[in-house]
């Protein structure tokens, strides 16, 4: 039973990451793209491991909360990063702006 | 094939489908900015494949790779960004 919960949850995270690369792959500009890969990096991530979770604590029939660790760093991590990098691209694009007549 | 194994290979299909077209849009994105987002949208699928496969194969030996594979990724992407916004990366 828990097997098949955890391998829904998975399944459901996955289809999450999909489809946020579906939208980086579909969208026009860049600033729409930013947008759908955080639904892999949030709820695509925290499905997976909620799965993982499931999965490992029905199989060593003790809590296993390890997978903790990499959503607190995806939970850190990915403000910072895309933040970084918008900030670059709107930095390039003025910089283009400017130099181009 | 039992019913997890075949829900957990239609996930892993599914993420090394999204890899993929996080490369195609890495390969083509018209701009740099593109490409790293790309990148960082390539790592966090291939994590997430990662762990699919450590679920699978009923080891915790796969989270540690996967773990590695996150924190690399933001690494790489931030320092990327930074070379975009400054030109160096350690200033």
């Amino acid at each position: 039973m828990s097997e098949t919960i955890a391998a829904l949850l998975v399944f459901a995270g996955a289809l999450f990451a999909f489809v946020g690369s579906v939208g980086l792959l579909r969208l026009r500009t860049f600033y729409e793209r930013v947008h759908p890969p955080t639904m892999g990096t949030t709820l695509g991530t925290a499905l997976v491991l909620a799965g993982s979770i499931v999965y490992f604590t029905a199989l060593e029939s003790r809590p296993v909360l390890h997978e903790v660790l990499i959503a607190i760093l995806m939970t850190v991590t990915t403000p910072v990063t895309y933040m970084l990098l918008v900030r670059a691209a709107l930095h390039r694009d003025r910089r283009v702006s400017h130099t181009d007549p | 094939m039992s019913l997890f194994t075949s829900v957990l290979l239609g996930a892993q299909m599914l993420l090394g489908l999204a890899m993929l077209l996080a490369l195609l849009r890495l390969l083509r994105g018209p701009r740099a900015q593109d490409r790293v987002l790309a990148l960082d949208t390539l790592y966090v699928n291939g994590m997430l494949l990662v762990l699919a496969l450590g679920i699978r194969q009923g080891t915790t030996l796969y989270f540690e790779a996967a773990l590695v594979i996150g924190m690399l990724g933001f690494v790489s992407t931030a320092a990327l960004a930074k070379f975009l916004l400054r030109g160096e990366v350690i200033e």
